[in-house]
């Protein structure tokens, strides 16, 4: 990752006496996130409403976190889509959209998806979604010549737009298929989640929420609970219990990325 | 003797005269800067000021907002000066129909300047142009 | 003793300026493609979210492969001390160098943002093998710049030696890298296999000795120079054992990959029932890029025509490109197995095989950077003393009197 880069941007604005004043005029942009309800996630520490700027928020991403989720197979219903339509209104593609109208559907975005995975000698049959499964040793990353492709403290894996330059190469290292390259212009963007052509983009576990103490959409709208999100590194989050409790499965655990989405009754 | 002083005379007239007309011409060219985007720019916030004064903010945005987006985007600082998010927020306008404009459209707050001065940006080919859907119902 | 002399060719020509002007034209036509794509966005292309890189990355990487292996002649002169090689060691220099830069060009301009290539150049992520690739392009060239300077200035002939094994040096990581792009990707079935790496190598002989031979006795040919048939034999014999490696390689990988159950599916599809893949694979790469080539090369009724030299030169690039289509475009076209031993499927094309069709622009994108490859080259060696007036037997021999 270039932390080379922001150390060396930060260093410029000491010098300008631009980060001395910062703390005041701070107080003005959290004057208006403190009137934010609080939810109480499964496994995501309470925040007090007095602190808006909860630890999460001023300190950024917390390494001892690894932010993950469970997905019950046996609970998700056959024909539902409600995680994938909830993941393309918060986040601004796909359906809902006005924008790739001009991208064939394999160009089009594809952040979350569902898959039916049928065992080809007993005929017994799954559907799960599919998505960013945020590794802890992401192949993306790995591979990405800028640094664009990049794992937070608290283990979300990103695309930092700034500088990805489109060449790709994670979307070949992926073994999840689950990054999408944005094949035109773009203008219905939701402010929270920026994506352009020419970028690669990919599921962001709804940063902007888990930031705010919120779970991800796809989460929140799953009726039948098969989705379970938290801090899996927090042994007392409902996430670990179950974890810990239920046998689950990584997605091509023989490639040794250790995704943070594990899945039970495979 | 006489050619050396005669040397060191031009070299000096040379560097006042060249110093004078590099002050002068940055002069100038501030100024323009500053009667143009006045004229260009409608001074359009919704909070009381910005996150500090309007003429450092012009010649220094920039900095500030790559600082911060690195802080935001990959350590996860939520709150920090430099988000576009809160600049289109507080800039962005509304025509006399009351339909939300980009602010990077002809005209306006982002565009109004940047094409003055030949500066072509593309933080907007993944950022939203618009406000929030949170702050668009709270606006005057 | 006879000194080799060297001068540029005449280019003033109809046919030289003729040849220009096609280039020419295909450069233009590159460059309306890439503002029409960067314009447009990559919708306007073959690619999609299954097939990533496309056919600008076949050109782009055929390209890079055959450069390295096009400094091969000027290698063998240096490294390995075979004086007859040293004449043409200038031209293989260069050659090397104006193919790499159509290459890169290509891979440049298909770039998401190509506008951002400051970025690429200035912001490195080390563990990544592409931000590697970068690095020995760029030394490359370096490299290479500082051997062809040996070789012009009379007074750095001395270094002309370290400077050349350098260049072989880097030339070996260089290919290493570029195979390893694939080599390392261990999700998908038809790569992640540590024999990519010394695979491209052997391609890169085989490429940019094809390259160099076409120019070399195409030169000869139109500029009415001389050229020792003694010569042509040793070169077209090395050739012949690069093509006959690279077939070696092909079956070895393949092999590998049948023992392993785990790649059945992969093998089946390239060996058997991949419809278009398996043609690229068995007519493309093994037929025209390999079988028809050595029977030109070595068998007595063709074997001593310089035609027929040339016309299996040209075969090998065909099957090579064919080779090289079948790694990027048919290791993508393969579903990646996300439940090995179970049936996926899904409104994103798991579980089936996907499909790619080149596009106009995309072609034309690849067409330009071989134009830019060729007409740097034919540029070069009109205004640089490149290339050797004759190259006879006496020439070439009395050569071995000057100190490398």
């Amino acid at each position: 990752m270039s932390q080379k880069n922001m150390n060396n941007s930060e260093d410029k604005l000491v010098d300008a006496g631009v980060l001395s004043c910062q703390n005041k005029s701070r107080r003005n942009f959290l004057g208006k996130a403190a009137g934010a309800s609080v939810i109480i996630a499964p496994g995501v520490t309470l925040i007090g409403i007095s602190s808006a700027q909860s630890n999460t928020d001023v300190d950024g991403a917390d390494s001892s976190k690894r932010w993950g989720m469970l997905i019950d197979t046996n609970q998700c219903a056959e024909g539902c889509n409600d995680c994938v339509s909830a993941c393309q209104q918060e986040n601004g593609w796909g359906e809902g959209s006005t924008d790739e109208s001009h991208s064939n559907p394999e160009q089009q975005a594809q952040w979350i998806r569902t898959v039916t995975v049928r065992d080809k000698d007993t005929g017994h049959t799954n559907q799960l979604p599919m998505m960013c499964q945020h590794c802890a040793e992401p192949p993306c990353v790995d591979v990405c010549p800028t640094g664009a492709s990049m794992q937070r403290a608290d283990g979300i894996v990103l695309v930092d737009k700034h500088i990805c330059i489109g060449c790709r190469y994670c979307m070949m290292a992926c073994p999840y298929k689950a990054r999408s390259f944005v094949h035109e212009s773009l203008h219905d963007q939701k402010a929270y989640a920026p994506r352009g052509k020419g970028t690669v983009e990919a599921c962001t576990l709804c940063v902007h929420r888990v930031d705010k103490g919120e779970q991800p959409a796809c989460v929140e709208s799953c009726s039948s609970g098969a989705m379970l999100f938290g801090d899996i590194n927090d042994t007392n989050s409902e996430i670990s219990k179950k974890l810990k409790e239920v046998g689950s499965t990584q997605i091509r655990a023989d490639l040794g990325a250790n995704p943070s989405v594990r899945y039970s009754g495979l | 003797m006489l050619i050396d002083r005669l040397k060191v005379r031009i070299a000096i007239v040379s560097v006042v005269l060249g110093a004078l007309f590099a002050t002068s011409f940055m002069a100038q060219s501030q100024s323009d800067a500053e009667n143009s985007s006045s004229a260009l720019n409608k001074q359009v916030t919704t909070g009381e000021s910005c996150v500090k004064d309007t003429s450092w903010m012009r010649r220094n945005h920039m900095e500030l907002l790559k600082h911060d987006r690195d802080r935001t985007l990959r350590q996860g600082i939520r709150p920090v000066d430099g988000s576009i998010k809160e600049c289109v927020n507080c800039h962005a306008t509304k025509d006399d129909h009351g339909q939300q404009l980009s602010i990077n459209a002809e005209g306006e707050f982002c565009a109004g300047c940047h094409s003055f001065a030949s500066v072509s940006i593309d933080c907007f080919d993944c950022h939203s142009t618009k406000p929030e859907e949170s702050v668009v119902g709270t606006r005057r | 003793m006879k000194r080799v002399v060297y001068s540029g060719i005449e280019g003033r020509s109809l046919g030289y300026w003729s040849m220009m002007g096609v280039l020419a034209l295909f450069i233009l036509l590159a460059a309306g493609s890439f503002l029409y794509m960067e314009h447009s966005g990559h919708h306007v292309t073959g690619m999609n979210n299954q097939i990533v890189w496309g056919i600008p990355h076949v050109f782009a990487i055929f390209l890079i492969v055959a450069a390295s292996g096009a400094l091969n002649v000027a290698s063998i002169s240096s490294v390995f001390n075979q004086s007859i090689y040293k004449p043409m060691a200038r031209m293989s220099a260069i050659l090397a160098l104006t193919l790499l830069a159509g290459g890169l060009v290509v891979l440049l301009l298909d770039l998401g943002r190509a506008d951002r290539l400051i970025v690429a150049i200035t912001t490195y992520n080390f563990k990544s093998i592409f931000a590697w690739n970068i690095m020995l392009y760029t030394g490359f060239f370096v490299i290479v710049l500082t051997y062809l300077w040996t070789m012009f200035d009379p007074a750095m002939h001395k270094h002309t030696r370290k400077a050349g094994t350098a260049a072989f040096i880097w030339r070996l990581v260089l290919t290493t890298g570029t195979g390893s792009i694939f080599g390392f990707l261990s999700a998908r079935q038809g790569y992640d296999a540590a024999i990519m790496a010394p695979m491209f190598i052997i391609m890169s002989f085989a490429f940019g000795k094809a390259f160099f031979l076409i120019l070399l006795l195409g030169i000869y040919n139109l500029t009415n120079r001389s050229i020792s048939a003694d010569l042509i034999e040793r070169l077209k014999n090395l050739f012949g054992v690069f093509v006959a490696a690279v077939l070696y390689f092909a079956v070895v990988f393949h092999i590998t990959n049948l023992y392993a159950a785990e790649h059945a599916d992969y093998e089946s599809f390239i060996l058997v029932n991949g419809g278009i893949y398996t043609a690229i694979f068995w007519i493309g790469q093994v037929l025209i890029g390999g079988v028809i080539p050595l029977i030109l090369l070595y068998s007595p009724m063709f074997a001593h025509s310089v035609k027929s030299i040339v016309t299996a030169s040209i075969l090998v690039i065909v099957g090579g490109f064919a080779n090289i289509y079948g790694i990027v475009v048919g290791g993508q076209v393969f579903p990646l197995s996300l439940f090995p031993g179970q049936e996926v499927s899904s409104s994103f094309g798991d579980g089936v095989v996907n499909s790619y069709v080149p596009s106009l622009p995309e072609i034309l994108l690849g067409l330009g950077g071989v134009a830019v490859a060729m007409g740097l080259f034919l540029f070069a060696i009109k205004v640089l003393r490149l290339v050797p007036n004759n190259l006879n037997a006496e020439h070439t021999e009395t050569t071995s009197e000057v100190p490398c």
